[in-house]
């Protein structure tokens, strides 16, 4: 049993008069891909910001905690926080041009990094961001260091992002919808760089995501969330073989391409299974929070929102009816 | 005759002095009750194409023709009876509805302008077309702003059918949407299409969509199309490389079945003058693809690409 490199337990979140975030523990093991599934407004990039102390200022945690390498982050101090974020975690995000400084060149963007966090010279740290942009597979990287972001395109601006938060060798990256903004053949170029880095440093990535192509190609085991909550936790194979879930099976039969058709569905052929109502629905509700959608509901879903249980073949499932037992294993032999 | 054909069209965008040819001679057509889907990569002209055809945008050459009749250099009131036969669904259900009308007076301003009935017979069709995109009556008194996006969807599908028109321009219509969402809402394209006998051009960035959605697909690349073929034939034998590389680059949702490797370098670029405008990035590119354009050309029973090696 490894240890895990990041363990959050009981992690809630509230803005004023409001939890997005009701109490979601996972962990994420050394060198391992960590899928963050769910739709907009989930909960899944807020939950990510939170591990790093990064939430907007009227966001609070209100209870719970992360442990990192021994450190709770949800108590540490400021200087501690400093010394961890963009050394031991660094974070990719979504629009590689609102993340990076548009008046600064993206080497000196890269230097400042590394300077911030190794007693290096200016030089010596210069010298680096060229090596990490031929790291990242950025051509003639010494005369696109000293170049401005806005003279890359969308796909080398993330992979400058990608040079960036690799810079210390973090134990841990979390990538908040890295390549949606991207084309399709940029976004495989850009998740492959991005897991090829992961091998080679040997580092952890929590991949934030609605698309369920990219967590099968890339993700080790897949978390998937839903109105704040964990609903599903599943290593990749038996997640997308037999979902637990309704809410995931909802999900996998929504997709224009099913897992398993060869040629994909076709209109023709097909009707995409449609999850009923949207995510509102849920709000004031006691119960569990997919119940108003669920096609399978019973009356004892409406009174308490189930608990993440923990199921025989290593997935844990948030539902009264997906847990039973006859249906636990029953889901496992099929 | 097909109900929509487009021939050797060309859009230009000139800024400071610089013309660009967003789409640089394309030609299509849509037949009557059949859905063709149009795949690119952002930049491509995908766009740029929709709103020409639809006439939003002016052409600098080339023919669109509905029904048989040309439309590319008729003045906006000439416009108006083929306005009516042919209508746009936007990507951005936020942005292309405006929030200050009711969604009542949204879909009947369309009646409106082309003197359809008088007021009572404009909202009976109003609510007849909301309960088809599956809104509630109540709808027609609120306004875009306390709908979700995929209700929000459904208002802007809703005013694109008021005017009965044969073909509906979708421009990337489920993008914004989330998964869940958007299965609804091209089930209800779906349904639309049977009942009312509607054609659609379905453009999307989005390969597995336009896979499900699509009869016939066209893939576009620097304003160009480059290849055309039926759904079946464009998944199963693929003859152009660009087509060949964004199936591959595709993540299939199914863990078993990993992805192929992307041979396909950098990203899309500006045309280089002449010859093939894929050939910076085409792995099997050789030296006819740096003289010589290649050209649309049948390689098979109603399949299309424009490829010297295909």
């Amino acid at each position: 049993m490894t240890v895990p490199l990041l363990e959050v337990r009981d992690l809630a979140v509230g803005f004023p008069g409001q939890v997005v975030v009701h109490g979601v523990s996972f962990h994420i093991d050394p060198g391992e891909t960590l899928a963050l599934v769910g739709e907009s407004g989930c909960g899944k990039s807020i939950t990510a910001f939170a591990l790093m102390r990064l939430l907007p200022p009227t966001a609070r945690v209100l209870r719970g905690s992360v442990l990192f390498d021994g450190t709770d982050l949800v108590t540490a101090s400021p200087r501690v926080m400093r010394g961890i974020l963009g050394k031991r975690i660094s974070l990719i995000q979504q629009e590689p041009m609102t993340s990076l400084n548009p008046v600064l060149p993206v080497g000196a963007q890269i230097g400042e990094v590394i300077r911030r966090h190794e007693p290096v010279s200016r030089a010596a740290a210069r010298r680096r961001a060229e090596e990490l942009l031929d790291l990242v597979g950025i051509p003639e990287p010494r005369r696109r260091a000293a170049e401005f972001p806005h003279n890359f395109s969308g796909g080398m601006r993330q992979r400058v992002m990608i040079a960036m938060a690799v810079a210390c060798q973090p134990r841990l990256i979390i990538a908040d919808e890295p390549t949606t903004a991207l084309d399709v053949t940029i976004q495989a170029q850009v998740l492959d760089l991005l897991d090829d880095l992961r091998e080679q440093f040997d580092m952890a990535v929590l991949l934030i995501t609605h698309d369920l192509g990219v967590v099968a190609q890339w993700a080790d085991r897949a978390t998937v969330m839903y109105a704040g909550r964990i609903v599903e936790q599943a290593p990749v194979r038996p997640f997308f073989r037999h979902p637990r879930h309704p809410y995931t099976r909802g999900l996998l039969g929504a997709a224009v391409n099913e897992a398993g058709e060869a040629e994909g569905g076709h209109y023709t052929t097909r009707r995409l299974n449609e999850i009923v109502g949207s995510v509102a629905s849920a709000v004031g509700e006691p119960g569990c929070p997919f119940a108003p959608r669920c096609p399978d509901k019973i009356p004892a879903c409406r009174a308490a929102p189930p608990s993440l249980e923990p199921m025989p073949d290593g997935s844990a499932v948030a539902c009264i009816i997906a847990a039973r037992p006859e249906v636990a294993h029953a889901a496992a032999d099929g | 005759m097909p109900l929509l054909t487009v021939d050797g069209l060309r859009t230009r965008y000139v800024t400071r002095g610089r013309a660009l040819n967003a789409v640089d001679g394309v030609s299509l057509d849509v037949d009557r009750g059949e859905t063709v889907g149009l795949v690119g990569e952002s930049g491509c002209g995908k766009s740029t194409l929709g709103k020409t055809i639809i006439r939003l945008l002016d052409p600098v050459e080339g023919s669109i023709r509905i029904g048989g009749k040309e439309i590319a250099d008729l003045g906006q009131y000439a416009l108006l009876p083929f306005r009516r036969r042919m209508q746009m669904v936007f990507q951005d259900p936020f942005g292309s509805l405006n929030p200050r009308q009711t969604v009542g007076r949204l879909l009947t301003t369309p009646l409106k302008v082309h003197g359809r009935g008088n007021r009572a017979e404009r909202r009976r069709r109003a609510l007849d077309i909301v309960s088809r995109v599956g809104l509630p009556a109540a709808a027609l008194d609120r306004y875009p702003h306390e709908f979700s996006g995929g209700q929000r969807q459904r208002i802007g599908i809703a005013r694109a059918l008021m005017l009965e028109p044969e073909l509906i321009i979708c421009d990337e219509p489920v993008s914004a949407l989330d998964l869940s969402i958007q299965a609804q809402i091209l089930n209800l394209l779906v349904d639309l299409k049977r009942d009312l006998g509607l054609s659609y051009l379905f453009i999307s960035h989005d390969l597995s969509v336009v896979r499900y959605f699509a009869d016939r697909v066209l893939v576009m690349y620097l304003g160009r199309i480059v290849e055309s073929a039926g759904h079946t034939a464009l998944w199963r034998e693929p003859r152009h490389p660009y087509t060949r590389a964004l199936l591959a680059a595709a993540p299939l949702p199914d863990p078993e079945r990993k992805r192929s490797p992307v041979a396909l370098r950098g990203e899309l670029s500006s045309a280089a003058a002449g010859g093939c405008r894929f050939r910076t990035r085409c792995p099997n590119a050789f030296s006819r693809c740096e003289t010589e354009e290649p050209v649309l050309r049948t390689v098979a029973s109603g399949h299309l690409a424009a490829c010297h090696l295909a």
